[in-house]
């Protein structure tokens, strides 16, 4: 009796279930129920979008603009002629960027034309040698931190050639770098202007928590109805995908700044400018690191994604070969991926700690020499193409550039360990497949799908009320009306499904994991190592291994994304564990607990808040995956955003899709987050 | 509040306020205005108004050290923050070397800290990012001094504040005094004529805080700067203080000299600060003793006037005579007898005698 009485929550919570049950119970299956199904009242929405988009596009203000083909003026739609002008931006400057790997002409008819580009062959502008880039590579890795560096830039710009990925990787390299600094700088502006206005906060925020839970597919709709298909809409995508991280690390940087850095600024005489960029910005320095970290990381998940609409590259690549089944190909277009994003990410975590030493008293050599070894690389390396041209007389000069698909390949050998594994293992893991389907998963979605909307409503809104009060109930309250309210609450409630084994899952290895873990430094320390390391990965990636075991079915999916989602539930857990201040341990021990009680007593409930934030973050993650898992055939929202893309009028139905999905994993977030944090603070754990 | 007057031989008053309020929250000015001028801190408090500084006025004169000495919200920080307009008083006037400080644009103001103001923060302000060199250099950068005369400024500045050989160390390579050395550094940078030092040697410890305070003394002794010093610790205020102000709810109970403060308390909440301080380690000779009397004839003994009496004691009570007391010139001022130094020394304690 006193347990229940100092634990109201728990005879809340058994109550709670209790009449959800009976609501299961009681309410039939029927069309007309409206305590079983919601009316699909929303359903105008997306033609309601795709309306007003079309619209905005083809009719909304026109203005006379000067036609040189006509040789009149012409009336246009403004935000037509406004995106036609981004586009045409964009694919200038990643053309640009990416004929100078590569070579081309096409910056050279943005400036003339394809006349004359056709008539005079020589108009084209050369690509650099791969000897010249690895080169630069290395010596870019070295003068921004050493030795350490320039090997792995070396070695990773070496592999890319020599198996062949030369230039599809260089033409996602293009688009990473062109589309990351865009938003790191867009992001750094909205952060800055949203640091100096407390309603421009305001009306970011939610903006930022939708922007940051639709899935990948969903920005891809919009994107092609405005700025059309191609390297630029892919951008552009990115583009949007990859800011709000930044302007939320830039906003969280800035505010974190001590009040005595910034009034010791003021005093030493800064102006506004001084003050932002001198002091703030650069005290903020850490945050903001990771928020471009996080940006360059984006932008690499994106390059499979993007690749849907016409990014050229590694991207589009894999997607080619995995839709084939060619899974050693997969697996080595993913490497070269994983590779750019491990390269870049370290290149810019080591430019940004990057000092500068006041007192060197250099000479011209000195204070220019890794630009004069730079010279000397492109030179030695021109060179090296010109002797190729003579040796390899037949065929393909390798020194200058190694052709798609014909360096050294290790695809059939991939290939074979695949059927070798499908040949040894197929009964095991048919065994195991159909064990999991028929009788975990299919029970499990036929659960879900026999939940009334009423007992649906009650358990989600009872537990945000049991968890984080009436405030947070009636918002959870809210995203799900919208879910109910549109066509799609069946295929939400597959999505749930599947998210939410996953994050079963993935919640309970990773806690196992990172408490063991936790309890040495150098595992916690190693752990978190690995955690940075497969979140340099790209979400797809994550689904070539498990097409190569399970073959395209559900169970591909849901592995997929439990090894996905258990990255933030693992590192959320060491942090949380590590955090419990020592002098609590030191307690403990005085006090003659074991290792198992102190874990129990101490560690667990102090560090549970925490650990809550990372199954938070788990559910994003699976939900995430659990979209992108469309691609190999899953039957819930995800499948109709990717349907969604080759279809005119897909925009209403994309964004519609897009937000159920994001109000999801809001619903929840709503949840969690605000539980997590009253108990950090009633536990003085921040 | 006794003496407002200036100590004499102080120069011209180079900070001046006049009825300065600042209270925080909604609506503030229209509150005060409501109120004309008499503050009930209680009262503004129900409506949900915090007073940090409650109708202050005082001067500052060139040369001076004026401590402002006050338990934690007090508002000692927050006037300090008018005075150097990093936040704006709600009402009143300052003045800084005749400037009307609250008429000033954001400009001028700026203009005004870069030549005129420095100041050292309790947690110090470093910036991070940045070398103990950069540091001490930033505000001659941001007054876009040159690269090389400014870091040739900052290295007299270390070595000013003895940190040579530390010039490239990051500020969390350094120890808490080191630190403030760099703040100290910084803030001097600039040759300001106005020094404000808001609780500077508060988060460091016991002992490396006298040897800041005797670093301090040094260079105060070099420089002679207008000081204005913030601090909690009543100790303190009496080591550094040509002048303290102790301020209570806003309010300034009382500004005098240390040993006016000592002597003659005027208010209760001052008397209890005064009560355990050792009078021998403040007053000065000048302070307890008797006009010369012609009748009497002191003997070979003569102490200086502004000697503490801890420092003299021993001698005095050594002598039989009256003992005479000269000021700088070797001029005999007055006369002190050990039995006026034994009742500094053990009468004061029962804060009885209050004619000591």
């Amino acid at each position: 009796m006193s347990f229940l009485a100092k634990h109201p929550k728990i005879v809340q919570f058994a109550f709670l279930l209790a009449a959800f049950f009976l609501l299961c119970l009681s309410i039939s299956p029927s069309e007309t129920n409206y305590l079983w199904r919601l009316p699909p009242l929303l359903k105008q929405l997306p033609g309601i979008i795709n309306d007003s988009v079309r619209y905005l596009m083809f009719d909304w203000m026109p203005i006379n603009v000067y036609d040189p083909i006509i040789e009149d003026y012409e009336e246009k739609p403004l935000f037509r002629e406004m995106t036609r002008t981004v586009s045409g931006t964009f694919l200038f400057v990643i053309n640009f960027v990416r004929e100078i790997f590569l070579g081309g002409n096409k910056t050279v008819v943005a400036f003339t034309s394809w006349d004359f580009v056709n008539e005079y062959p020589w108009a084209r502008w050369p690509a650099l040698p791969w000897t010249v880039i690895t080169g630069w590579a290395i010596i870019l890795g070295y003068k921004l931190q050493g030795r350490g560096l320039a090997v792995l830039a070396g070695v990773c710009t070496m592999f890319i050639a020599i198996f062949g990925q030369w230039k599809p990787s260089m033409e996602t390299l293009s688009f990473v770098l062109i589309a990351a600094p865009v938003s790191v700088i867009l992001g750094l502006l909205l952060g800055i202007w949203a640091y100096k206005s407390r309603f421009v906060e305001a009306t970011l925020n939610p903006l930022l928590n939708v922007a940051q839970t639709m899935p990948h597919y969903s920005y891809l709709v919009p994107v092609i109805v405005l700025f059309g298909v191609g390297d630029h809409a892919a951008a552009i995508a990115t583009i949007v995908f990859a800011t709000p991280p930044m302007v939320r690390l830039t906003l969280l940087g800035l505010k974190k700044v001590p009040a005595d850095v910034m009034e010791s600024g003021m005093m030493s005489g800064c102006n506004g400018w001084q003050m932002m960029f001198r002091v703030l910005i650069p005290t903020a320095r850490r945050d903001i690191l990771i928020g471009v970290n996080q940006v360059v990381m984006q932008c690499l998940a994106m390059t499979v994604i993007a690749a849907f609409i016409g990014a050229q590259g590694l991207g589009s690549n894999l997607l080619i070969a995995l839709n084939s089944l060619r899974i050693g190909t997969g697996i080595e277009i993913g490497v070269c991926i994983v590779l750019i994003a491990v390269v870049l990410d370290k290149m810019s975590l080591a430019w940004a700690n990057k000092q500068t030493d006041y007192f060197a008293d250099l000479s011209f050599v000195q204070r220019h020499r890794y630009a004069l070894m730079a010279l000397a690389v492109f030179l030695a390396g021109s060179v090296l193409a010109f002797i190729g041209s003579f040796l390899f007389r037949e065929g393909f000069n390798y020194l200058y550039i190694v052709p798609h698909n014909k360096g050294i390949t290790t695809a059939p050998f991939w290939q074979t360990t695949v059927d070798w594994i499908w040949d040894t293992f197929f009964y095991t893991l048919k065994g195991f497949n159909e064990f999991l389907i028929t009788s975990i998963l299919v029970p499990m979605r036929d659960m879900y799908l026999g939940m009334p909307v009423a007992a649906t409503f009650l358990l989600m809104m009872g537990t945000g009320y049991i968890l984080a009060g009436f405030r947070s109930a009636l918002i959870i309250g809210g995203f799900l009306l919208f879910i109910a309210l549109s066509e799609y609450w069946d295929r939400a409630l597959i999505t749930a499904y599947m998210a939410s084994f996953s994050v079963i899952v993935s919640a309970v290895l990773g806690i196992i994991l990172g408490s063991l873990c936790a309890q040495s430094t150098i595992a916690s320390r190693m752990i978190l190592l690995v955690c940075d390391f497969l979140q340099t990965f790209p979400s797809f990636i994550y689904l070539i291994p498990v097409i190569m075991l399970f073959g395209i079915t559900d169970t591909s999916v849901i592995i997929a994304t439990i090894v996905y989602a258990t990255v933030p539930a693992t590192r959320y857990t060491v942090e949380g564990l590590r955090s419990v201040p020592p002098v609590l341990h030191d307690a403990g021990s005085m006090l003659g607990v074991s290792r198992l009680q102190r874990w129990i007593s101490i560690e667990l409930p102090l560090a549970f808040p925490h650990i809550m934030l990372g199954v938070n973050q788990t559910v994003i993650f699976a939900l995430f995956m659990v979209i992108i898992g469309a691609f190999i055939g899953t039957t819930d929202l995800g499948q109709l955003i990717l349907k969604a893309i080759s279809d005119p009028q897909g925009t209403g139905v994309g964004l519609t899709l897009g937000l159920c999905v994001a109000f999801i994993g809001l619903a929840v977030d709503q949840m969690i987050r605000t539980w997590a944090n009253e108990r950090k603070k009633a536990l003085d754990m921040n | 509040m006794s003496s407002q007057e200036p100590p004499a031989g102080a120069g011209q008053a180079i900070i001046r306020c006049e009825s300065v309020y600042k209270i925080f929250g909604n609506n503030a000015g229209q509150m005060l205005m409501d109120s004309e001028g008499v503050v009930d801190s209680r009262k503004f408090l129900e409506a949900g108004l915090v007073v940090g500084v409650n109708d202050v006025s005082f001067e500052v004169h060139e040369g001076e050290l004026l401590v402002i000495m006050g338990l934690s919200g007090s508002g000692k920080s927050t006037l300090l923050r008018c005075i150097s307009r990093l936040t704006d008083a709600t009402a009143g006037k300052i003045y800084v070397e005749g400037l009307d400080l609250l008429a000033l644009n954001h400009r001028q103001l700026i203009e005004l800290r870069r030549s005129k103001m420095g100041m050292v923060f309790q947690n110090f302000g470093l910036l991070p990012h940045k070398t103990v060199l950069e540091n001490i250099a930033f505000p001659l950068q941001v007054k876009g001094v040159s690269t090389r005369e400014s870091v040739k400024r900052a290295m007299e500045m270390v070595h000013l504040v003895g940190l040579d050989g530390r010039e490239n160390y990051f500020p969390r390579e350094l120890s808490g005094g080191q630190q403030q050395r760099v703040g100290i550094a910084r803030s001097l940078a600039v040759e300001p004529d106005i020094w404000f030092l808001d609780e500077p040697f508060s988060a460091l410890d016991p002992l490396i805080r006298k040897e800041m305070q005797d670093e301090f003394l040094r260079l105060q002794g070099v420089l002679g700067k207008t000081i204005l010093f913030v601090t909690h610790d009543f100790d303190e205020a009496l080591r550094l203080a040509d002048r303290i102000a102790i301020m209570k709810d806003g309010i300034v109970e009382q500004l005098d000299t240390p040993a006016n403060i000592v002597l003659n308390p005027a208010t209760e909440y001052v008397r209890r600060f005064t009560e355990d301080v050792p009078r021998e380690k403040v007053l000065r000779v000048e302070s307890v003793m008797d006009p010369v009397d012609a009748s009497e004839v002191p003997g070979d003994l003569r102490v200086p006037k502004d000697a503490i009496i801890e420092s003299v004691a021993e001698e005095i009570l050594g002598q039989e005579k009256q003992v005479a007391v000269v000021d700088p010139d070797d001029r005999v001022v007055g006369t002190l007898h050990s039995s006026h130094v034994l009742k500094v020394l053990f009468g004061g304690r029962t804060g009885k005698d209050g004619e000591t």
